[in-house]
């Protein structure tokens, strides 16, 4: 089968890579590109721990193929932190114990984080619905719904 | 399997009807990627179709919305115009799985996967939502409850694609409305879904309506007996006793874990009820 090359923007970076045509945008991430933050919980739309940023939108990038992503903005978790400065849903996530064995942990900050993009102020009903399609099989989700109330709190401050 | 993203419709419809073997149509890829997982699904020919100009686009006209086949549902929502015309639609296609799925899924796909439970499909059906089709011989126009004939089994010839779905815009007095159960409170499968849409005389009477139920049957059901019995009602208890009995009988659902048969029979009535009154209060509303 003979390799399909594509050019598209990650994290900012003009990136080019090869890949099969049934390879996914998580497997190109993860096993040619060398971003593991992305995880593969499930494979199948499912669980959210492959949840990565094209174009704005927050998606499961284990539903897109790798050859899907010519010409689009990518944003992985490795983007997210500026340098050694963390993101402040990352500062949050850390300060509430927000994760434990954190395999889900880099898909919620990306849906928060395409969450406060387009709703800086959203209201507890709101992350609940929009985390939805995240799972996390530790933390019983309380304490991650606070961090990102929080986080906006602080975002919101910071902007004022 | 192979990949393609033409530019244009003619080369795809040119790539999906010379191809040897299996041809998918790539859009939002949320079923045909999940269906990609299990080893013994070959995809063969996969074209992606959202290269192609107005594919990811809503236009909309003097009298018409054209929701292009790869528009993500939740582009839907985000457009004021059309949540503003076909709350029921919007409503029904936001109801389909996770953020993360609304970002990619489209309602051109809900309809091509043709599975009877889709909510996007009964919503477009009681609109009188129509699919442009296109194929190697040219382009035809389809009512959305021609598309499906069973799971997974289209109408589509081979070569042929939905490049849109037409929605007229409503007019006066008129409004529509989407329902569906499910034992969650999000993120499910429904047990049984209806779709409502009708339109008021100036008297206040029902002098236009369509009904369609999903998951009560091998593809979605324009129940006409149910819309017949709220015409020219004022919508009174009556008709919508009517109209509950009617979308009961038109059921013809199986018994599975996430329903039997007389309970979505049951339900599909009790939805459509207050599916009706939803758009009845929308109708009065609508100048
Ligand atoms: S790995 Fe993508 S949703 Fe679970
Ligand atoms: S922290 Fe373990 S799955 Fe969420």
């Amino acid at each position: 089968m003979s390799s399909i090359a594509v050019s598209t923007t990650i994290n900012g970076d003009d990136v080019e890579y090869l890949c099969q045509a049934d390879e996914t945008l998580l497997d190109v991430l993860r096993n040619r590109l060398g971003l593991m933050g992305a995880k593969e919980g499930c494979g199948t739309g499912d669980c959210g721990a492959c949840s990565t940023i094209m174009d704005g939108r927050v998606v499961c990038s284990c539903l897109v193929l790798g050859a899907e992503a010519e010409g689009r903005s990518i944003e992985t978790i490795e983007g997210m932190a500026n340098g050694n400065e963390l993101h402040p849903l990352q500062s949050k996530f850390i300060e509430h114990a927000a994760l434990q064995c954190g395999i889900c942990t880099p898909g919620f900050l990306m849906a928060a984080k395409a969450l406060l993009d387009v709703k800086p102020d959203p209201t507890e009903k709101d992350i609940r619905f929009w985390l939805a399609g995240n799972l996390c099989r530790c933390t019983g989700y309380d304490k991650i719904v606070r961090a990102v109330q929080d986080a906006a709190q602080e975002m919101k401050g910071a902007r004022a | 399997m192979r990949y393609e993203r033409p530019q244009t419709i003619t080369d795809a419809t040119a790539l999906l009807a010379g191809a040897a073997g299996n041809a998918h149509v790539l859009a939002g890829g949320t079923d045909l990627l999940v269906r990609m997982q299990n080893d013994d699904f070959d995809a063969g020919l996969v074209v992606d179709i959202k290269a192609i100009g107005g594919m990811c686009e809503i236009v909309e006209s003097d009298n018409a919305f054209t929701i292009g086949a790869a528009v993500p549902c939740a582009a839907l929502s985000e457009h004021a115009a059309l949540v503003a015309a076909w709350p029921g639609i919007v409503e029904a296609a936001n109801l389909i799985g996770s953020t993360q799925i609304q970002s990619r899924c489209t309602v051109a796909g809900n309809l091509c996967n043709a599975s009877p439970a889709a909510d996007s499909v009964p919503a477009m059906v009681a609109a009188g939502a129509q699919a442009r089709i296109v194929g190697p011989d040219g382009t035809r126009m389809v009512a959305v409850e021609d598309i499906p004939q069973g799971p997974g089994k289209t109408s589509l010839e081979k070569g042929e694609l939905i490049e849109a779905i037409v929605l007229t815009k409503p007019g006066p007095r008129s409004g529509d409305a989407y329902l569906r159960f499910i034992p969650r409170t999000e993120m499910d499968i429904a047990v049984v879904g209806v779709g409502v849409w009708l339109a008021l005389d100036e008297s206040g009477l029902v002098q236009e309506a369509r009904v369609a139920l999903g998951a009560v049957g091998p593809k979605v059901v324009l129940a006409q007996d149910a819309a017949a019995a709220i015409v020219g009602t004022p919508l009174d208890d009556a008709a919508l006793d009517a109209l509950a009995a009617a979308c009961s009988a038109a059921c013809n659902p199986i018994d599975d874990k996430r329903g039997t048969v007389t309970f979505r029979k049951q339900v599909a009535g009790v939805l459509a009820r207050r599916a009706a009154r939803i758009a009845h209060e929308r109708a009065g509303v609508r100048q």
